[in-house]
């Protein structure tokens, strides 16, 4: 996450404080992400010496920050770019799958079951949390919408696995199921989240 | 064999009852078990999901569940009838008065309007016309298609369509909806509608098993079971969005 960008899109509005800044953060991200005061000062500081944004004389005793010209041509272009999708982050369950089909005496399919009953336990909280008077709030609801469609596209991964060792016949299947796993995750992922 | 007593403490009385169900097929060269050895608790007030790959026994169960076909041994109680002790018409009889059924392709009768297909259960169970007529009317209400009583199927929308369906399948004293697919022909906006639809009937005292693929459907569920080669490997019981919040009831993350 581009804590880096996020607040020059905050500041593109107006000059804020810190705190402030902080505030509409985790408010326009339903509290996704918390950020700590110490994180947004160093950013701050960071992008002030990257001449991306400068103090500016305020009211109160609190130091306001605006975008300078550098800052806001960084704003527009991290608006334009695509968030960029190339390798993968390590996720521990494809990882945990990957392993489970390649080494001797483990239970891959006792392991794909545990993880569909436990998937499926935190899309339903999702899906009851949809339901919350709270959900009125579009950022909000777009993120629970973000969770509910990974959840379900894990689902359909974890659908996947179960069949294609089914038909394998065995616990242990080749080895090239276990290299075509991570890749054909990605697939049903990038499919799920259409 | 899987006993599924599920999270009922909150809810109402069982409804239907099935015990060590299973389904052989034996009309083909080797017998084929579609079901081996199923319980399943239903209560009044309860959304059941039932997941599974194909051929792993969903469908066969829940037509055993609705006495469209009879159990290879095991038992089937619905509010209080036992099934797999009737022949066709005795379970015919039982399932009309209190079963819904809906189906992926709805099923509606092209010729009759939406009044018409929700009034036909009621009518051919011998409730004189005018009755079944205004009962119609109010399942109709209760999903908000009154207004679209008269239209033909033809006329309706995909979704329009699944709440005359849905209406037609909770008409009169029924309370218990088995629902194959139901959202099968929907996109994904219409598909949840129909589950809060459904849900909504639920939690106002009805009973609903429905048999997805789809876990984003399922989740509105009070439980989940899954299914391989025709037995109960798994169970995902809700818990609530209260398992997700921060203590003061904060938001999760």
């Amino acid at each position: 996450m581009s804590v880096r960008h996020a607040l020059l899109a905050l500041l593109g509005t107006a000059p804020v404080g810190a705190f402030a800044l902080r505030q509409e953060f985790e408010r326009r991200t339903g509290r996704t992400w918390p950020l700590n005061m110490g994180q947004v000062s160093t950013t701050l500081d960071r992008l002030e010496r990257d001449g991306l944004v400068a103090e500016v004389p305020s009211d109160g005793d609190v130091p306001h920050y605006a975008l300078t010209d550098g800052g806001r041509a960084e704003l527009e272009s991290w608006w334009a770019a695509p968030v960029e999708r190339g390798v993968p982050a390590r996720d521990e369950l494809a990882m945990k799958l990957a392993l489970a089909v390649t080494l001797p005496g483990v239970e891959v399919q006792a392991i794909v079951r545990a993880q569909r009953t436990e998937t499926m336990r935190w899309l339903q909280a999702l899906t009851r949390l949809r339901g919350e008077p709270q959900a009125d709030d579009v950022a909000w609801q777009l993120l629970l919408d973000h969770y509910v469609f990974a959840a379900e596209s894990e689902m359909r991964w974890l659908d996947h696995v179960q069949a294609r060792l089914t038909r394998a016949g065995a616990a242990h299947p080749a080895d090239a199921a276990a290299s075509t796993l991570a890749s054909e995750r990605e697939r049903v992922v990038a499919r799920g989240d259409r | 064999m899987s006993e599924l007593g599920g999270a009922a403490a909150s809810r109402g009385p069982v409804v239907l009852s099935a015990r060590g169900l299973t389904r052989v097929h034996t009309g083909g060269p080797v017998p084929v078990t579609a079901l081996g050895g199923v319980d399943l608790d239903l209560r009044l007030g309860e959304l059941v999901a039932v997941m599974g790959p194909s051929g792993s026994g969903k469908s066969t169960l829940l037509h055993l569940l609705g006495g469209l076909d009879a159990p290879t041994s095991g038992s089937v109680m619905l509010a209080g009838d036992d099934l797999a002790a009737m022949d066709r018409a005795g379970r015919a009889r039982v399932r009309r008065r209190r079963v819904g059924y809906v189906f992926q392709d709805l099923n509606l009768m092209p010729l009759l309007t939406a009044l018409e297909n929700v009034a036909l259960p009621l009518e051919l169970d011998g409730v004189p016309p005018k009755t079944a007529r205004r009962e119609a009317v109010e399942a109709l209400a209760q999903l908000d298609v009154a207004n679209l009583a008269s239209r033909f199927p033809g006329q309706l929308s995909g979704g329009q369509q699944q709440r005359v369906a849905i209406a037609r399948s909770l008409v009169g004293p029924r309370r218990v909806v088995l629902a194959d697919e139901p959202t099968g022909a929907l996109d994904s906006v219409m598909g949840e509608e129909v589950m809060r639809v459904l849900r909504g009937r639920v939690d106002a005292g009805a009973a609903a098993v429905v048999v997805t693929h789809d876990a984003r459907l399922a989740a509105w569920a009070d439980r989940t079971i899954f299914l391989v080669d025709g037995t109960v490997v798994d169970e995902a019981i809700a818990m609530g969005p209260g398992a997700l919040l921060a203590e003061g009831g904060g938001r999760p993350w």
